[in-house]
């Protein structure tokens, strides 16, 4: 089938150069590493870092999921995958289990990820940083020299006058035992998730025009406090759909007087999780 | 139930039948690219600007696809340039050797090669003309009893105040690989050639706006600069192939060029002198070019030693934030789902409320 563009949009050159710049950043876990960051055709702060690095490595035989807050059919995740598919022709899935690459938004999949998988995560914001010091200048000085002051003492005054880090989503991690990153805005009930994953994480900054990488079994921590240990969200509802007690739930309000309920967010997790029940 | 956030495939397509729908529903004549091209020919130059690609009928195009929408149709034009190949880079093009098509000076009463008005809203009263509401005709002219512009060479008015050294230098240091912004990631502190071309391709509103600020107080010295040239016309391109080893010249393009004054600096050593700012445009972007000049001196405030007060002076501040394809892109994100992490939120705040509430119960 003939689309009209190179296979996957970018020109070869540029792919070459992103895989270079992912390769340094695989070698340099958590480091921001800046590339040439191409205009696509899709708004920056929509997932343009995510699909150049997507563009970059999916070959023909890849199969490709796409999420957005979890979920397959949001609107922003079909319209990536239609571009892939206008551009690559490849094979998509929703099942997570059958994907070789997977472009996310905001989450993690419940299903373990496993060696012979890539996740790609879009980025909003590449440095965890920049709500404490605006100054590109500054802030890569202050990862140059770990000095991490800073951010403790965020966190420090939140415990101090609420009780708890109040950072439910973006929470910053230490990622081998080095660079603090952004997780990006998952939440943070996924951050255990990227600890020792067996799949490689690549993370994408399009407007940003940085790239970050968490190999495989790599040791990812959240940040906290030994009187003050990190802990991921709970819920005393469970799925209203699947009857799931350990996935992440959304609340949607289903009545004019603001009735509530609990669903899944991962749509792939609680059909599968349905189907298993029956 | 949830229906209303799922099933994004068929609401998508529904939302771009509608889209065209409404471009088309009234059932009037569709606009030829060659009408936008010649009737709103400074929509089109403001495209081909700030979607940093000359090619005013892809830009006529995109004016047409996006239905008037500026921005987007800058938007539509960068991501196809994106696709383009590299051949080469254009040798510096010379601005003195110009067909002129205006050419005005604010320093000077009279220059060498005379003051030239040429076509601009500046003289016109901004009353609204109601026999354009019924302008039936093909659109003809009569010949303007006026010279044929005529290629001449037009020097810079601002160097003549160089014989006495009464002005800074532009000191030519380009090297031989110019910094490409749509190749290379930001880098601070930011060089001229890097900010030059950003601040090209960035916004008409958000330069303006901040040119604006400087002038008005919010600038280096709060004082107010001077044109020591305004140029509008047409200049060749050329480039030089390795294999050739001489320049070739590949075709002409419409600029818009400024050169500001500025206030002097000096010490006990050094002799007080003008500084400049420059600014320069593809297209007639008159406005634009002289926001660019006030911005460009302004960003050289660290390289003279100024304090960095203001937010003009500022490179990250500026260079950040001029591009509205970046802009556009993170602002309107904010119409992305977001659910998971509001859930976290509001998981949170009743967690917290209810820590509150029942402490003080208690
Ligand atoms: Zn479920």
């Amino acid at each position: 089938m003939k689309t009209g563009f190179n296979f996957a949009y970018l020109d070869e050159a540029t792919k070459r150069m992103i895989r270079r710049k992912i390769l340094k950043a695989i070698c340099i876990p958590g480091y921001q590493c800046p590339f040439g960051g191409r205009e696509m055709p899709l708004a920056y702060g929509w997932g343009t870092g995510g699909i150049q690095v997507t563009a970059s490595i999916i070959g023909k035989q890849d199969i490709l999921k796409v999420i957005d807050q979890g979920a397959d059919d949001t609107t922003n995740a079909v319209s990536i995958k239609n571009f892939f598919k206008r551009v690559c022709n490849i094979m998509i899935t929703d099942r997570t289990a059958e994907a070789s690459l997977i472009q996310t938004r905001h989450r993690i999949p419940e299903t373990t990820l496993n060696k012979d998988q890539i996740i790609v995560y879009q980025v909003p914001q590449p440095e965890p940083l920049r709500k404490l010091e605006p100054k590109e200048k500054e802030t890569r000085k202050l990862h140059a020299y770990k000095e991490y002051a800073l951010m403790h003492v965020k966190l420090y005054e939140e415990i101090s006058q609420f009780g708890s880090v109040i950072k439910t989503w973006a929470y910053p991690v230490e990622t081998n035992n080095r660079y603090i990153t952004d997780p990006t805005p998952i939440p943070k009930f996924d951050n255990p998730k990227m600890n020792n994953m067996e799949a490689l994480q690549l993370f994408g900054a399009g407007r940003e025009k940085r790239i970050y990488a968490i190999p495989p079994y790599t040791k990812v921590k959240s940040l906290d406090f030994d009187d003050h240990p990190f802990e991921i969200q709970t819920w005393d509802e469970c799925c209203s759909i699947c009857g799931s007690t350990k996935s992440y739930l959304d609340e949607i309000i289903i009545n004019n007087e603001g009735k509530k309920n609990f669903i899944c967010s991962d749509t792939d997790f609680c059909k599968s999780n349905l189907e298993k029940n029956k | 139930m949830y229906v209303a956030v799922k099933g994004g495939e068929k609401a998508i397509k529904s939302s771009l039948k509608l889209l065209e729908k409404k471009r088309k529903e009234t059932g009037t004549k569709s606009i030829e690219i060659n009408q936008i091209k010649e009737q709103l020919s400074f929509a089109v130059d403001r495209v081909i600007n700030e979607g940093s690609l000359y090619d005013k009928d892809l830009s006529a195009l995109a004016i047409k696809q996006s239905q008037g929408d500026l921005v987007e149709a800058i938007f539509l034009l960068r991501a196809y340039r994106t696709t383009l190949e590299r051949y080469a880079y254009s040798t510096a093009i010379d601005t003195s050797k110009i067909i002129i098509k205006r050419r005005i000076s604010a320093s000077f009463k009279d220059i060498p090669g005379g003051q030239i008005l040429g076509p601009t809203f500046d003289y016109s009263h901004r009353l609204l003309d109601f026999s354009l509401m019924r302008e039936d005709e093909i659109n003809s002219y009569e010949n303007i009893n006026n010279q044929e512009p005529k290629n001449k060479e037009f020097p810079s008015v601002i160097d003549y105040l160089n014989n006495e050294n009464l002005l800074e230098q532009e000191i030519n240091n380009l090297n031989d690989n110019p910094f490409d912004v749509t190749r290379d990631p930001m880098k601070f502190p930011a060089s001229r050639d890097q900010w030059m071309q950003i601040l090209a391709r960035g916004d008409e509103g958000f330069l303006l706006g901040l040119s604006y600020s400087a002038i008005r107080g919010f600038g280096s010295k709060g004082t107010h600069p001077f044109v020591g040239e305004i140029k509008y016309g047409i200049v060749d391109i050329f480039i030089s192939p390795d294999e050739l080893g001489f320049e070739i010249c590949i075709g002409e393009i419409e600029i818009s060029e400024c050169q500001m004054i500025d206030q002097f600096e000096g010490n006990k050593n050094t002799p007080p002198q003008f500084t400049r700012g420059y600014g320069l445009t593809f297209g007639y972007n008159e406005r634009k070019s002289m926001a660019i000049s006030i911005v460009d001196r302004a960003l050289k405030s660290e390289g003279y030693g100024e304090e960095i007060k203001f937010p003009i002076q500022d490179q990250e501040f500026v260079l950040y934030h001029a591009d509205n394809v970046e802009a556009q892109g993170f602002v309107t994100h904010l119409k992305l789902p977001h659910y998971v992490d509001f859930q976290g939120e509001l998981n949170l705040i009743r967690k917290l409320r209810n820590e509150i509430l029942q402490g003080k119960k208690l």
